[in-house]
């Protein structure tokens, strides 16, 4: 991923509670970085390399109605 | 919505159809490496999913990565190295870039490609992982006792090997169809290598009031000398289950893989293969993973501080006791009473019950729990 960064504008009043979140909260050493965190995390929803077709997925279903889970 | 998979994705390396039939001929020609049970376990969690995102054993900038800064070398968490290792004479004929043949009990399990062959310091390893290099912690031992080469690089899945415990058994993609059919929408997943005390049932029913369902995921595989059976687990859970849980909440089921009782990391990393079967909780108790007083007792609550970015969410439960003025099982949060009225549950304190076949308090172990254990001759790894 590019380094290059952008400047993007919040409001006040979000920054403000966002720096009293992290001083309370830790895990984060600035703002850049949580708002880096929170939108890789929102961004992400990515369908998984595990691609499972309707057929697989009666199949699985049929083996855990078998081991008696469903 | 169940737990997206660690690094967003969930790894499927099992190969099937005619690509199996082809690669099951091409293995025939391959030099080929024997992997204990233990490894055999790990190749086949890789190729399942449980260890998403990995797809093989680690190369060593992933090792080095993982026992320096407990992440990948692309950032994302991992604590244990999950490494192949070998004898120098047993890869005389091999080199980088070759494709190998792993086999168990002389099957072969998996076509491995040979990413890299590279050296490892076991001593620095036990002091990163175990934070210790004292020899009467058992994953020092065994460490120290392993093969001099490491070989890292993805694997294909061509053979499981023989699961006695197969009805108990499911894969991160059928624990996520199974959550996703109950309508689960918060899981929490409790890692364990004990039978179940009522300190136990506790931590898991505090955890389950507040999530839909529980994942229950015993550890069988390679346990220290004294730890229970496998068998006796699984049986114990069973009617623990049967008499004592609402069957709409809970899911039980077994994971093959080794004990490392490497402590914070490894619950770390119980807390990312729990994430890979869907979970979006995991319990962390008193002294997680660990062993002896190697760590102290909430240790392991805190090295998550570390890993805002682990994507399933700790859920830290205290040390439960029975206290004789309340009348219950609680913990000191919301216990008021003095300790002499507090009687703590341990493992060695039921063990000792056990050896003189002697029947235990109610508030220790349910009786239908203590019966599965004295059915067996000894319920104990010798």
């Amino acid at each position: 991923m590019s380094k290059e960064k952008v400047a993007v504008y919040i409001s006040k009043e979000l920054y403000e509670r966002v720096k009293k979140f992290i001083e309370t909260q830790g895990g984060f050493s600035t703002i850049e970085e949580f708002v880096e965190f929170v939108l890789n995390e929102v961004i992400s929803e990515e369908p998984t390399s595990y691609t499972m077709s309707k057929e697989d997925e009666e199949k699985v279903k049929e083996r855990l109605r078998a081991l008696g889970y469903i | 919505m169940v737990s997206k998979p660690h690094g967003n994705k969930l790894i499927n390396r099992v190969v099937v159809g005619r690509r199996r039939d082809h690669l099951l001929e091409e293995a025939k020609e391959l030099p080929r490496i024997e992997i204990s049970e233990t490894l055999a376990a790990d190749t086949i969690n890789i190729a399942h999913g449980v260890y998403s995102p990995l797809e093989g054993f680690m190369t060593q900038e992933d090792y080095i990565h993982v026992l320096h800064d407990m992440r990948l070398s692309n950032d994302i968490p991992w604590t244990i190295p999950i490494i192949l290792d070998v004898n120098p004479e047993d890869i005389v004929d091999i080199k980088e870039g070759d494709d190998i043949t792993l086999t168990h009990n002389n099957k072969p399990i998996a076509i491995m490609k040979i990413e890299e062959i590279y050296g490892w310091d076991k001593n620095e390893y036990c002091k990163q992982v175990f934070k210790a290099t004292d020899p009467t912690h058992p994953g020092v031992t065994k460490t120290m006792g392993r093969k001099e080469l490491l070989i890292g690089g993805p694997i294909d899945l061509l053979n499981d090997i023989y699961e006695p415990f197969e009805k108990y058994r499911l894969w991160p993609i059928e624990t996520r169809v199974l959550f996703e059919a109950k309508r689960w929408r918060t899981i929490a997943g409790f890692q364990t290598r004990n039978v179940p005390h009522l300190g136990h049932e506790y931590v898991q029913k505090a955890a389950l009031t507040f999530v839909d369902g529980l994942f229950i995921n015993p550890l069988v595989g390679w346990k220290k000398r004294g730890d229970f059976k496998d068998e006796v687990i699984a049986r114990a859970y069973e009617v623990l289950i049967q008499h004592y849980f609402p069957k709409d909440s809970i899911v039980f089921s077994v994971l093959r893989m080794e004990m490392r009782y490497a402590g914070p990391r490894e619950a770390v990393f119980h807390a990312i293969v729990r994430k890979n079967f869907g979970c979006t909780h995991f319990i962390v108790g008193r002294d997680h993973a660990g062993v002896g007083n190697f760590y102290k007792p909430y240790e392991a609550w805190e090295i998550f501080k570390e890993f805002p970015d682990l994507g399933i969410t700790p859920l830290f439960i205290r040390e439960s006791f029975y206290c004789k003025k309340c009348g219950g099982f609680v913990n000191e949060k919301i216990c008021p009473h003095s300790d002499e009225n507090r009687i703590r549950i341990s493992g060695t304190k039921l063990r000792r019950f056990i050896l003189r076949k002697e029947k235990p308090p109610e508030y220790m172990v349910r009786p239908e729990v203590f019966e599965v254990i004295l059915s067996f001759d000894n319920p104990f790894i010798e």
